[in-house]
């Protein structure tokens, strides 16, 4: 089912200018994500996932900045302010009218006062690594309350409760002692918690997870994408999803966007995409990973050969064309390929389907 | 699984955690490593991390055993005590010489370990870290050759040069250094080192871990093709599954310093036996979205025990569904529950696990 637009992303470009030269890390990406779905966006190392998330934020490292398009955020209106305040869709107003209110992100100044109220309350983020937003120096308790109190006018108390409450909703056991706990004292996994726990202080619209299990084991990372899920159905979140991992992928997505070199390959519904893949990228991506209980007897895997070239010598013409196998010489070396629409939310950039 | 010739010992009774029969490579007995934990100001040492504690398995010439595990369930420890990169605290590590006999690496001097570090060698996880930056590739390869007096001069550039072909890299780049090369090609760069000295026995731990999906399967393949080509054995340690079983002919599944399950790879997959592998198996990822329904994930609940401090009885016990009051008194044993298949659960012949069907679906 359809929801309402949340974020949608036009043309956005993304460049860090740096001595050696300037690396397009984005570069020309669309997608959108809607309201309390989740958008998973995958691809190999460096292709510009990450830097897309922190587009939407506004919180690109140095040299780097967004040069070109626009991040649109269909700003849902809130039933009340408070920390637990329910996100109410503009779209679904009586006559169809939308009342909602539609920032572009992307224009906004890295240091103001719009993104830094937009930052935490309307769009959280939570990080591989847990220790590169938690604060080594502060107790659990007090980073959570100090989030909570950052964006609602909740007293010292009631932060203290509701802090616990979230500690206990994402699966920390005996959450009150814990509040007085530092990260280091917590494991991995249980990190990881902690952090979602602050993301979701103030009930965002949109939580943009950047590969949260890639650095866990997989019992870990299976209670982390069942907290998720189990998240998004009580609180009704958006999630934007950063992994390389198809498994997690497939299981998690509604849509999904394959990124290479900075650019979509192709983006769609998640059946689509593992089903009737129409990017050669993304169809041999699929082949080539073993697959539990299919590969058992196969005798080799299906491999892309080469990799990825270096940011600094873009291929000219399509990205992926040193690399296909369906390369069509003075067309896909030439031609960047244009995004063509296959159906609703669903686009391909490739020159095989040009003429379709 | 291997059918070589037979002039190594031969086994016909199973022993805790061996195959059915063959011809033994590595036979590793008991093995164990205690990393002491000191404190204070005279590091008195007030505790033991069991990093490996007491396991026992074999690896037959021409296979490939695979170790597999969460992380800081020892699979590196135990791999670098096989390589007496550690000295053991207890055990054996038994390794066929050339001439068909068992010699127990353990307490072997560095002088006497010489010959056997040809024979053994290893293969990084972190193809970024373990490359000495300021040496040019010919060096990285050829040095192994150099130092045991194999080769040198115009013979050691031409071995070089074959050694990077074979692993798919262009012979004439071997005058380069570590940083021009992709995280895949210094794979290969370190597949070709450990492979310099015709080695009979590669440990490959996380071999494949740092390395993006495209280029995973291109390494997955090149570490299969070498085993046919030069006769290889390996022990391939790693935390994916699903790379487990595509490389492994068996699988030996450690918990917290211990060996909890050890099968042949269909084996383990299509009917596991300990309570933990079948978690394991469910917690896999399905890169297929039309499976989600069908998938009845196991949430393991809490967090791997501290090998420091681990709980009484069976170490998976505070995390087991089917936990009853003996698993929190007594420790199982590994025992030998259908042949070859061995578990360390005081239930394996009653319960009734979930493992991976060949279709890719868990049933
Ligand atoms: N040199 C050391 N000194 C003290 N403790 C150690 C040392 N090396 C490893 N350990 C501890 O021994 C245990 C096993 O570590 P090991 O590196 O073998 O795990 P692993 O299974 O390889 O994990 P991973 O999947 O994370 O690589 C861990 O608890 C680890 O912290
Ligand atoms: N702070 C930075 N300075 C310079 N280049 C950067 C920086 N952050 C990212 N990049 C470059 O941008 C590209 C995309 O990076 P990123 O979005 O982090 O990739 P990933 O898809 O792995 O998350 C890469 O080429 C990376 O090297
Ligand atoms: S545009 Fe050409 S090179 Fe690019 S993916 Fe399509 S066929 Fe391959
Ligand atoms: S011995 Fe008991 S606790 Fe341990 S795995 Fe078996 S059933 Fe579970
Ligand atoms: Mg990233
Ligand atoms: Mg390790």
């Amino acid at each position: 089912m359809e929801t309402p637009v949340l974020i949608e992303i036009k043309n956005l470009k993304t460049h860090f200018f740096l001595d050696e030269g300037t690396v397009q890390a984005v570069n020309g990406v669309d997608f959108t994500i809607h309201q309390h779905k989740t958008l998973c966006v995958v691809g190999e190392s460096g292709c510009g996932k990450s830097v897309t998330a922190r587009s939407i934020l506004q919180i690109v490292d140095q040299p780097g900045r967004i040069v070109e398009g626009e991040i649109l955020y269909h700003r849902p209106d809130r039933l009340s302010v408070a920390g637990n305040g329910e996100w109410t869709s503009g779209a679904t107003s009586a006559n169809g009218n939308s009342t909602t209110e539609i920032i572009d992100l992307a224009a906004l100044d890295p240091r103001g006062r719009e993104i830094r109220a937009i930052r935490g309350q309307d769009i959280s983020m939570i990080f591989q690594e847990p220790m590169t937003s938690l604060s080594p120096i502060h107790t659990v308790g007090n980073q959570i309350t100090e989030a909570i109190k950052l964006h609602t006018d909740m007293l010292d108390d009631e932060a203290d409760e509701h802090a616990i409450e979230l500690l206990r909703r994402v699966g920390i056991p005996r959450p009150a002692e814990r509040l007085g706990t530092y990260p280091f004292e917590l494991s991995g996994g249980m990190r990881q918690r902690v952090m979602i726990a602050m993301a979701l202080s103030c009930n965002p619209a949109l939580l943009i997870a950047d590969e949260p299990t890639t650095a866990v084991d997989v019992t870990t990372q299976a209670q982390i994408l069942e907290l998720l899920e189990e998240l998004q159905d009580e609180f009704g979140m958006a999630i934007m999803l950063i992994t390389h991992d198809l498994g997690v992928v497939a299981e998690m997505a509604d849509d999904v966007v394959v990124m290479y070199l900075g650019q979509v390959a192709e983006r769609g519904d998640v059946d689509s995409i593992f089903h009737d893949p129409k990017h050669p990228y993304t169809q041999s991506l699929l082949k080539s990973i073993p697959r539990l209980g299919v590969s058992r007897n196969r005798q080799r895997l299906d491999s892309i050969r080469g990799m990825v070239p270096d940011p600094y010598n873009r291929p000219a013409g399509c990205m992926f064309g040193p690399r296909c196998d369906h390369f069509m010489p003075g067309r896909c070396d030439a031609i960047s390929p244009p995004a063509i629409p296959l159906g609703p939310g669903r686009e391909v950039h490739c020159l095989l389907y040009e003429d379709e | 699984m291997s059918e070589q010739s037979t002039n190594g010992q031969q086994i016909s009774t199973s022993q805790n955690g061996s195959p059915a029969a063959g011809n033994i490579l590595l036979d590793v007995k008991n093995l164990q490593k205690w990393f002491p934990i000191t404190a204070g100001f005279f590091r008195r040492t007030i505790g033991h991390v069991k990093a490996v504690d007491d396991i026992s398995f074999q690896v037959l010439q021409g296979e490939t055993v695979g170790l597999v595990g969460e992380s800081g369930c020892g699979k590196t420890t135990a791999g670098r005590c096989i390589l007496r990169a550690y000295d053991l605290t207890g055990g054996q590590v038994l390794f066929q010489d050339h001439d068909g006999k068992m010699v127990d690496l353990g307490p072997l001097t560095n002088n006497e370990m010489k010959p056997y570090r040809q024979q053994v060698r290893m293969i990084f996880q972190d193809p970024f870290n373990s490359l000495n930056p300021r040496m040019p590739v010919i060096d990285i390869v050829g040095d192994p050759l150099k130092i045991n007096n194999v080769a040198a001069g115009k013979e050691l550039e031409d071995r070089v040069a074959s050694l990077l072909a074979r692993v798919g890299l262009r012979p004439e780049y071997m005058r380069r250094y570590p940083h021009a090369f992709s995280g895949g090609e210094r794979q290969r760069i370190g597949i070709a080192r450990a492979l310099a000295l015709d080695p009979r026995l590669v440990v490959a731990d996380e071999a494949v871990s740092a390395l993006d999906v495209s280029v995973r399967a291109q390494i997955l393949n090149l570490i299969k093709d070498l085993q046919e080509e030069f006769n290889l054995t390996y022990i391939f340690v790693s935390h994916d599954l699903s790379v487990i079983e595509y490389i492994c002919d068996r699988v030996v599944v450690m918990y917290v310093g211990k060996i909890v399950e050890v099968a042949e790879t269909e084996e383990l997959f299509d009917q596991p036996f300990h309570p933990y592998t079948e978690a394991l198996l469910s917690a896999v990822p399905n890169p297929d979205p039309r499976m989600r329904q069908q998938k009845a994930r196991i949430v393991l609940e809490g967090d791997v025990a501290d090998p420091a401090n681990p709980p009484s009885g069976c170490y998976f016990h505070p995390r087991c569904r089917y936990v009853q009051d003996q698993c929190s008194q007594e420790t199982p044993e590994l025992r030998e529950i259908a042949p070859g298949h061995f578990a360390a659960c005081h239930f394996a012949e009653e319960l009734t696990l979930v493992g991976v069907t060949a279709s890719g679906e868990l049933g």
